[in-house]
């Protein structure tokens, strides 16, 4: 067994560290080793976006990133997407436009989701559409998914 | 995954003498967005990862309105197609970068990868051929330069030795009355492989009369991506009329050498080389004449 590798990061606005062997992903030390299990496993091979998470701001499918790249560099899941006052605008509006069934894919197009709104506050439907291309969902449909997004980025804009 | 190290040198030097020393048991790690699934799934069985992405001439991406292009090896698409005077400068190029993958992918994956990875259907690449773009390999004994067409060997294979690696594309600054453009066919809007993909430049005169020099090259349509020189020689004299640009794609589509399978069948993919190629044309001359 090849030795583990001790990794210090930040996650979710804090500093961590953790233990991870080097074919270890991303997603496996998030769930396995730091108990951060709202990042899921749906394909495991980069098509279902279930896994995303930000790293250094950036939208990443969180199966497909080593957990040694981590190292230095800022994480946030969907456990760091509410505040301490409560849910964020995109998970109030998940809830209330019942955009989600079994829930499996849900994490992911909540923090595809942010990274859209962080970058364009104001999308059409067309963008939005586009950008969460990445993100699969097998029951609820996309309908209530993008109205969800679209009208978080209505709070958004009345704040 | 199976059991494996995980080393980020942080010099090019390092990084070969990492892959010299343990040849074709060690991959380079840049996006991961191939190569960690070909590991997971045992399709390539290795030891090692070397990731390069701490190598600073990897990562450098400077556009130059004199110099041109230099895009760093592990760059990944997100920054080709963000940065504004690149987009302005190289939107051919822009059409493959921000097609490959969905967001996520476009996070990671780097045009290094697109083309070391050896897949014939990789949308990067026929547009850095019809550019003219030129590989910067370096290597335990050395550095050599190789241009993009002649990269790629066959499926999953490129003219990379032992110890060696990709650390550039280069390409020339953009000339006048010059354009570009990649396209290519999918059944859904994103998110799939290429049925056949298109990549085309052209540049005019002075007076954007004549067509002074033209190239075309296609993805997955031959065991690696596909300059067809003679297409482009074709147009070059004249004044990239319909006629012209007709037999320029039937010399692409008589060039193509695709397989069937379930995306296509060969005859589907000829088909599709020649619509590609003229509608790829059109938006080329487009650009280069505004
Ligand atoms: C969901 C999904 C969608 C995709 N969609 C597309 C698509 O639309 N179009 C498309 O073309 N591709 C697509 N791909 C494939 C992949 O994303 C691209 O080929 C990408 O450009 C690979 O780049 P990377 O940096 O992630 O490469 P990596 O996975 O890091 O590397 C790829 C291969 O190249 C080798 N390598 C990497 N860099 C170097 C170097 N500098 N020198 C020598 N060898 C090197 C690696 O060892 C590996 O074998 C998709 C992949 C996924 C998972
Ligand atoms: S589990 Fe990572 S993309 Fe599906
Ligand atoms: S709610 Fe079940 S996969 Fe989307």
């Amino acid at each position: 067994m090849t030795k583990k590798l001790h990794i210090i990061c930040s996650i979710n606005g804090q500093s961590a560290e953790f233990l991870c062997e080097p074919r270890n992903s991303l997603l496996e030390a998030l769930r396995d080793e730091l108990k951060l299990t709202g990042a899921k496993e749906g394909c495991n091979n980069g098509n279902c976006g279930a896994c995303n998470v930000l790293l250094d701001g950036r939208l990443v499918n969180s199966c497909l990133v080593m957990a040694a790249e981590v190292e230095g560099k800022s994480v946030t899941t969907i456990e760091g997407i509410s505040s301490k006052n409560g849910l964020h605008p995109i998970q109030q509006c998940f809830l209330e436009g019942a955009a989600l069934q079994c829930g499996i894919c849900t994490p992911g197009f909540i923090v595809a989701a942010k990274a859209l709104l962080d970058k364009n506050p104001h999308p059409t439907e067309h963008e939005a559409r586009h950008f969460l291309a990445g993100n699969l969902c097998r029951c609820t449909g996309y309908d209530k998914i993008i109205r969800a997004v679209l009208e978080a980025a209505e709070c958004g804009a009345k704040k | 995954m199976k059991d494996i190290t995980y080393a980020a040198p942080k010099t090019i030097a390092d990084a070969a003498a990492l892959l010299n020393d343990k040849g074709d048991r060690a991959r380079i790690l840049a996006g991961g967005t191939d190569i960690i699934v070909q590991v997971r799934e045992g399709r390539r069985d290795i030891d090692a990862l070397v990731d390069i992405k701490h190598i600073t001439e990897v990562n450098e991406l400077t556009c130059d309105p004199t110099k041109g292009l230099v895009i760093g090896a592990a760059v990944p698409c997100c920054l080709i197609y963000e940065n504004k005077a690149i987009a302005k400068a190289y939107p051919g190029l822009i059409d493959a970068v921000s097609l490959i993958g969905g967001i996520q992918i476009q996070s990671r994956a780097s045009l290094g990868g697109n083309l070391c990875n050896g897949s014939p259907a990789a949308d990067g690449i026929p547009v850095l051929i019809a550019m003219e773009a030129v590989c910067d390999i370096a290597g335990s004994k050395g550095t050599r330069s190789v241009p993009v067409e002649q990269f790629c060997t066959a499926p999953g294979k490129t003219v990379l030795q032992r110890g060696e690696f990709l650390i550039r594309f280069r390409i020339q600054a953009p000339k006048k009355q010059s354009g570009a453009a990649y396209l290519r066919f999918i059944p859904r809007n994103e998110m799939d492989i290429a049925v056949v993909g298109a990549g085309v430049s052209i540049q005019f005169d002075a007076a954007k009369s004549k067509c002074t020099a033209a190239r075309i090259a296609l993805a997955a349509v031959a065991p690696t991506p596909l300059l067809v020189a003679e297409a482009g020689a074709a147009l070059v004299g004249t004044s990239l009329d319909d006629a012209s640009i007709a037999k320029a794609a039937a010399l692409a589509q008589a060039a193509a050498k695709p397989i069937s399978d379930m995306r296509g069948d060969a005859d589907y993919r000829r088909h599709l080389v020649g619509v590609l190629v003229k509608r790829a044309l059109a938006i080329a001359i487009e650009r280069a004449k505004s």
